[in-house]
């Protein structure tokens, strides 16, 4: 065999193996597509997403998500509301202030809260927060879109401030210079200079968060009490992610076909978040 | 008379001694160049007038350097306050991904103008003295990444004019720069003289003869030849000046 031909079949190899991941992608949506429409046509394109009662197995049942698509949407935008100056002074601490050891000490705890599993978050969540919510706000049940809310500020954090982190380190060293030459404090100098430059990575940061609190299903539902209410800050709310994952395993016909579409829709939303992060990721990079 | 005093200036990175023992005078009001092979040390001394080398880490420095007769490494000193005093311009052109005229008011905003009116004065002012007014002038509010070097370069001066300092510190402000626009920002630093003290770090012996009135040479960390520019170039007194300006090393 000569050596010409051993390269081609290794490219060819690895081409196919990477066409795995193309091909993963590729079978969901086409899987989500053929078996989401369905319902859409049945129920209606608009009763399905601005219908307001859900009430699957009801004798006259509702398919109306809007409440699970302004949940989501309500609480991945607090969370990211609350998150985002949290992280962000951190990841400005971490890449500026820091020292090296103060900086490799709170990577590391970063790191570690981003491997925690969700379910640990909702375990934790249904033990403290909950019972913590019902109390503050002297409430019949702490199980609500807040608890949510808090629940995925924190879990947005770990992507918030590792990001912004990258993003804040790339800044040229002689744009802050620039900076403090001219008279500036650093605090300045990281407020006027290194945050703007660093600003479509920051963005990033915050699109990818959004991303995880809009799939993050598990520790939410064990946070919000899983009804199918129009969000309300100290309600019970039901995740277009908890949709699907809760009726799921005993529903049938019609029901059935309409998680799939909830989860078509889920799909849409993060792939317009990833086309916007592409977007921004393409703008920093020119 | 005298802008800066120094006296015995030594100067370490961690064990790395970058600074031997510099004594030098140097005039206010003239341009002095600061030339040497790569290394010498000629940068590092610059960035000690501005106390810019305060921000490496490990970084030790013994001796005086007076501005004013003020030492400006006295604990007392107002650190942003003295680089206000003393600018400077950097090797590779730096514009803030803002716009022309947000890069020439930075400085002034940092420093608490606000009235609009106030900073447009400044900002046309520093530009006209930068030499880009009438190149920039109906492009404030263009993006500054998106000018050439030379007009980059131009502008980063008129940010650091726009501050009103006294003292003008240059490192290498041309070595990015094509011969064209190299001309006019040799130009540009000529015309500053009358207004401003100039150091300016520079690898190109012509560059030296021409814009400078004395020139110091630096070799290894130590400071080894300073006076009138004509006459270090035309009769070096040491023999490592000589050679270095001869071309025969560096």
């Amino acid at each position: 065999m000569n050596t010409r031909f051993k390269e081609t079949a290794v490219k060819a190899v690895l081409l196919s193996f990477a066409l795995a991941a193309v091909a993963s992608v590729a079978l969901i949506t086409v899987f989500l597509v053929s078996s989401g429409l369905p319902a859409i046509g049945k129920i209606g394109l608009l009763e399905f997403i601005i219908g307001k009662r859900w009430a699957s197995t009801a004798k006259d049942p509702g398919f109306g998500i809007l409440p699970f698509i302004l949940s989501s949407l309500y609480a991945a935008t607090c969370s990211i509301l609350i998150g985002s100056p949290i992280g962000l002074l951190c990841a400005l601490y971490l890449s500026k202030a820091a020292s090296k050891r103060t900086r490799a000490v709170i990577s590391t705890l970063v790191d570690l809260l981003s491997g925690i599993p969700s379910v640990v978050f909702g375990l934790v969540g249904m033990m403290v927060l909950v019972p913590g919510i019902k109390q503050l706000f002297n409430l019949s049940d702490g199980s609500s879109l807040l608890s949510a809310i808090i629940v995925l500020s924190i879990m947005v954090l770990p992507t918030i401030v590792k990001v912004s982190t990258t993003a804040l380190d790339a800044v040229p060293r002689e744009y802050e210079d620039s900076s403090l030459a001219l008279g500036a404090s650093q605090v300045q100098t990281w407020l006027g200079v290194s945050i703007p430059a660093a600003r479509n990575g920051i963005a990033a940061s915050l699109v990818l968060g959004a991303g995880r609190a809009i799939g993050e299903a598990m520790a939410v539902m064990m946070v919000s009490g899983n009804a199918a209410n129009m969000p309300s800050l100290f309600q019970s709310v039901r995740f277009l992610t908890t949709a699907v994952a809760s009726e799921m395993s005993y529903s049938s016909g019609l029901q059935r076909q309409a998680l799939f579409s909830i989860a078509l829709v889920l799909y849409v939303f993060i792939m317009i978040m990833n086309m916007a992060l592409s977007w921004l990721v393409k703008r920093s990079a020119s | 008379m005298n802008a800066f005093t120094i006296k015995d200036l030594c100067l370490w990175y961690g064990s790395m001694q970058a600074l031997k023992s510099i004594s030098m005078n140097i005039e206010a009001n003239s341009i002095t160049s600061l030339i040497g092979p790569s290394g010498c040390g000629k940068s590092t001394f610059l960035k000690t007038l501005n106390r810019m080398n305060d921000l490496v880490e490990g970084v030790q420095i013994t001796g005086s350097v007076l501005y004013s007769d003020k030492d400006i490494y006295a604990p007392e000193v107002d650190v942003n306050m003295l680089r206000k005093r003393i600018g400077m311009v950097f090797q590779k052109p730096t514009p803030f991904a803002m716009s022309v005229y947000d890069n020439v008011a930075y400085g002034p905003r940092t420093h608490g103008v606000k009235s609009r009116a106030e900073l447009d004065i400044i900002v046309q002012d520093a530009m006209l003295r930068a030499a880009v007014w009438d190149e920039l002038k109906d492009r404030l509010k263009k993006p500054a990444l998106a000018l050439s070097g030379g007009q980059q370069q131009r502008l980063c001066i008129a940010r650091a004019l726009a501050v009103d300092p006294e003292v003008l510190l240059m490192d290498e402000p041309t070595s990015a720069l094509d011969p064209i626009s190299t001309s006019k920002v040799e130009e540009l630093i000529t015309s500053l003289k009358q207004s401003f003290t100039i150091l300016i770090v520079t690898h190109n012996m012509q560059q030296a003869v021409r814009v400078s009135d004395s020139t110091a040479f630096f070799l290894l960390g130590q400071m080894i030849e300073h006076g009138p520019a004509e006459r270090v170039f035309s009769y070096p007194r040491d023999k490592r000046t000589e050679d270095y300006i001869t071309g025969r090393f560096g």
